[in-house]
């Protein structure tokens, strides 16, 4: 009989273990969004940021951040699906695929802060740019590289191999193949890993603390020319993205009312993450129920 | 040129046999400049210079920071054994000014094995619960839920440790609030996700015959988990805490707000403290460039490249054991 | 040459007697061996494929024979590891060598595989999918092509209505023709069919056999089968294999009711495989 108590205890430790996690969650997000959705507002979304006055919403923050996660896109998702398809069609099995394999475990497996810092001595001080949003783009690019590889890789392999043998023996070319064949097939997966890798980077803050700076100039929004100095669009600009906006204001800000913008911001931030993962969800859904409705 | 190399072509013109005839084999068949496919060598040399810029990024990183990281032993004349063992550290000291990082060592080290202390128990229970309790609905609520704190963004952690942890601790426990505790609750937080899903697709790989056989011998549930799944799937278990601790290890700014930041080595849980991570998040901004103290933070950052080395390897070890 | 097209113009009885007698080759095997890594799966085997007529290779499984086939146009080349010595003769050519351009040989000498495996895309783009990719971009000329194949394909009926419909929405064997009609609109040369009616009901089993049968007035077919009534009903000539060797190559005929070698008629007789 001792060992039916055990077992009924260590059942209701694994419960307890669930239910702690469970709520860990609930209380997280509770908190996030009933403190925040208070100082979320309009005004707070449109106005820019304050150094000193209370008062001072997130506009640019929130401009940045979107607009570094859509430039570190445009380099990271071409680069990224590139070595995936390497990977997954071209890659022989050898040493050069496995010092391959190794580099992007590498990529994955450095702290965000070391990407950082790589960021700052070749974005920074190398190329003699100074804080900017390229630099930033670029080592989130680094740190979010390993992700997409993976993802395409994994998308294209996982592409039925009846469809490429179909599409070889009709004489079509490998790389129109992968071009018309295997890439459509694996688009799906392949996008909801990016969009949950957009995620990440939008709430990535410690690689862009040295790379794209904690200021932002003061921006002009009717300016659409990329090449002015206080146009939105400059990537040679320095951004404080929303991220490192609260990570500054908490650590060395001088506004009077950090709670009140920290709590609007980290709420805006997880929005914008779980809009993120619901995007993903709900795309992957949409991937499934057509995949059983054609079979 | 092509019309003259796919039969298809001049079927269409009306005139395929003829063309066919015309068209010797040794044209359409071997390779030659007239019927090479460029697209297809575009297309190779694109994805390969896609690899190309992935393993020079990795030789880069690694390249950029090992000399910078160096600089403050080389150039400086800073000494290695110092940096690593001594518990003084004041770079500003202008007479006397001393480079010892082991307080941030430790710091990082501590923080990092007591996040895991409490993580790993928690995440591997998490996925126990998940394969072997309840698989049906357990799995449908904590799966979504991992996924949901893996994609918190760490420096909202350290927020909520701000304003929330370390307040409470101040009043509750004992100390400024600012700690090695509180690092090390928010740290565990954080990497609860890692290894709880790295631990289910562990404890998930199982073969179905080792829970059949330990349940016909008779064994109890909590038996077949202790005796037989959890060593089955050690090494797996492992490689989750392993990346657990690595995430925990590199992690900056959430670790930063809540930690203290103070240079001394800390006597207990309750003193603040300082990481690798943390000091270089601080000082990396308001020093100068190419100064000692500059130099040495690049050192640390060394280290936690290093270290980010080490963790791979430990993972690879267990994953080879894994297959034995 | 010249005589056998005199002699077309004869009687009809003639004819059958004048093409056996001039029979051309369109690919000639000779001592051909491919091997995975170290393993040796198919063991030097020579013989003649026959234009215009239907060779069916038939042996248990793991004999070679769907090997073999894929060998004929460099399907194997996908398989790590996988090569190939000897000699495959298509138009005095070594469609083994290394200099070959597979993609142009894989145009002339086209593949049906054992699984209908359209592309996730319309029945029209199915079709039309290879040949914009060799050049043919107008559409008067693809419609008619579409047309054509589907026509030769017997599916023509079954899905003009639905022509831009998702290939998934057809049964399986609807798929199958559907894979053939899109390898009949390369104008291929040689056909070869790895088990193309082993998945599908015996009704659309039928209907590909009987097509099967009709395409051989304008292709020469290669055809891999499981199904010894199949090989018997539809086929020309028959090879057997079996572990890698060619055991016997003959007329279906002869080997169906009076083979030489003992091997085969076990193998026939359904005494092993």
């Amino acid at each position: 009989m001792k060992s039916k108590t055990a077992d009924r205890i260590a059942t209701g430790v694994f419960v307890a273990i669930a239910i702690i996690i469970v709520s860990i969650l609930v209380g997280l997000f509770s908190y996030i969004l009933i403190n925040g959705f208070k100082h979320i507002s309009w005004e707070f979304l449109t106005t820019p940021s304050s150094n000193i006055r209370a008062g001072g919403g997130i506009r640019d923050q929130l401009f940045n951040s979107f607009y570094i996660l859509l430039i570190t896109m445009i380099i990271a998702v071409p680069l990224g699906v590139g070595g995936g398809i390497y990977m997954a069609e071209y890659a022989k099995p050898g040493k050069i695929t496995d010092t391959i394999r190794s580099c992007i475990e590498v990529l994955a497996s450095l702290p965000s802060i070391v990407i950082g810092m790589f960021g700052l001595l070749v974005f920074v001080n190398v190329t003699g740019w100074g804080y900017t949003i390229l630099g930033g783009a670029l080592a989130l690019t680094v740190f979010n590289l390993p992700v997409i590889v993976r993802v395409s890789e994994d998308s294209i392999r996982t592409v039925p191999r009846d469809l490429k043998e179909a599409s070889l023996a009709l004489g079509i070319t490998h790389w129109h193949t992968i071009k018309t064949v295997l890439l459509p097939s694996a688009f799906p997966s392949i996008l909801t890993g990016i969009i949950l890798a957009a995620g990440r980077v939008f709430g990535e803050a410690a690689a862009l603390l040295f790379t794209a700076g904690l200021s932002t100039p003061r921006l002009d929004y009717a300016n659409w020319n990329p090449f002015s100095e206080q146009s939105p669009l400059n990537i040679f600009r320095p951004a404080e993205t929303l991220a490192v906006h609260i990570w500054s204001v908490n650590t060395q800000g001088l506004i009077p009312d950090v709670e009140a913008v920290s709590n609007g911001s980290a709420a805006v931030l997880v929005i914008s993450v779980l809009l993120f993962n619901l995007l993903a969800r709900w795309i992957g859904s949409i991937i499934t129920k057509k995949m059983t409705a054609t079979k | 040129m092509q019309i003259c190399i796919y039969p298809i072509m001049t079927y269409f013109r009306g005139v395929w046999c003829i063309m066919e005839k015309i068209i010797p084999a040794k044209e359409r068949l071997i390779k030659s400049s007239k019927n090479r496919m460029d697209g297809e060598l575009r297309g190779k040399i694109l994805v390969i210079l896609c690899a190309v810029i992935m393993i020079s990024a990795t030789i880069s990183i690694t390249i950029f920071l090992g000399t910078k990281g160096l600089q403050s032993f080389i150039k400086n004349g800073v000494s290695l054994i110092e940096f690593l063992t001594s518990t003084h550290w004041n770079p500003t000291n202008q007479a006397n000014p001393e480079y010892g990082a082991l307080p941030f060592i430790f710091g990082s080290f501590a923080v990092t094995f007591l996040a895991a202390l409490i993580a790993a128990p928690l995440g591997i229970g998490a996925a126990i619960f998940m394969t072997e309790i309840a698989p049906s609905w357990g799995r449908k609520i904590l799966q979504p839920v991992v996924e949901l704190l893996v994609g918190i963004p760490s420096v909202v952690y350290g927020f909520i440790g701000l304003t929330v942890l370390v307040p409470f601790v101040r009043a509750h426990v004992g100390g400024l609030g600012f700690s090695l505790l509180s690092g090390m609750i928010v740290l565990s937080v954080m990497i609860l996700p890692t290894i709880t899903s790295i631990a289910t697709d562990a404890m998930g790989s199982l073969p179905k015959y080792l829970r059949e056989g330990s349940y016909a011998l008779g064994a109890t549930r909590w038996q077949t988990i202790r005796k037989v799944l959890i060593p089955a799937a050690l090494p797996g278990l492992l490689t989750a805490v392993v990346l657990g601790m690595a995430r925990a290890f590199g992690e900056a700014l959430a670790v930063q707000m809540v930690i203290g930041n103070v240079r001394n080595l800390p006597s207990s849980i309750l003193d603040a403290s300082a990481t690798l991570t943390t000091i270089i998040t601080l000082n990396m901004g308001h020093t100068t460039y190419g100064s000692v103290e500059n130099n040495t933070l690049w050192s640390m950052g060394l280290i936690l490249l290093v270290m980010s080395f080490a963790f791979i390897l430990l993972i690879r070890y267990l994953s080879s054991r894994r297959k034995l | 040459m010249v005589t056998t097209y005199l002699e077309k113009e004869s009687t009809e009885q003639t004819i059958q007697t004048t093409v056996q007698l001039h029979m051309e080759h369109i690919l000639k095997v000779h001592n051909l061996e491919i091997f995975y890594g170290e393993k040796r799966a198919v063991n030097g085997i020579s013989m003649d494929i026959e234009k215009n007529s239907i060779t069916a290779l038939i042996g248990p499984s793991g004999c070679g024979k769907s090997t073999f086939l894929r060998s004929v146009n460099r399907m194997n080349d996908l398989i790590p590891g996988a090569r190939a010595q000897g000699e495959i003769i298509y138009e005095d050519l070594n469609i083994l060598s290394k200099q070959i351009n597979v993609v142009a040989l894989r145009k002339e000498i086209g593949m049906v595989f054992q699984k209908p495996n359209p592309f996730p895309k319309s029945i029209y783009e199915n079709i039309t999918h290879a040949l914009k990719f060799s050049g043919l971009k107008k559409k008067s000329q693809l419609d008619e092509l579409v047309e054509e194949s589907l026509q030769k394909a017997a599916l023509w009926d079954e899905v003009k209505d639905r022509l831009h419909k998702s290939a998934l929405s057809l049964s399986g064997g609807q798929q199958q023709r559907l894979c053939i009609a899109r390898t009949i609109a390369m104008k291929p040369t040689v056909m070869l069919l790895d088990e193309p009616s082993s998945a599908l009901d015996p009704i659309s089993n039928a209907k590909v056999e009987d097509l099967i049968v009709e395409l051989k007035k304008d292709y020469s077919i290669i055809i891999v089968t499981h199904n010894m009534q199949q090989a018997s009903r539809i086929s020309d000539k028959t090879a057997f294999f079996l572990s890698g060797d060619l055991i016997e190559y003959d007329a279906t005929e002869k080997i169906f009711t009076n083979p030489s070698v003992k091997k085969t008629e076990e193998y026939i007789s359904g005494r092993f495989g």
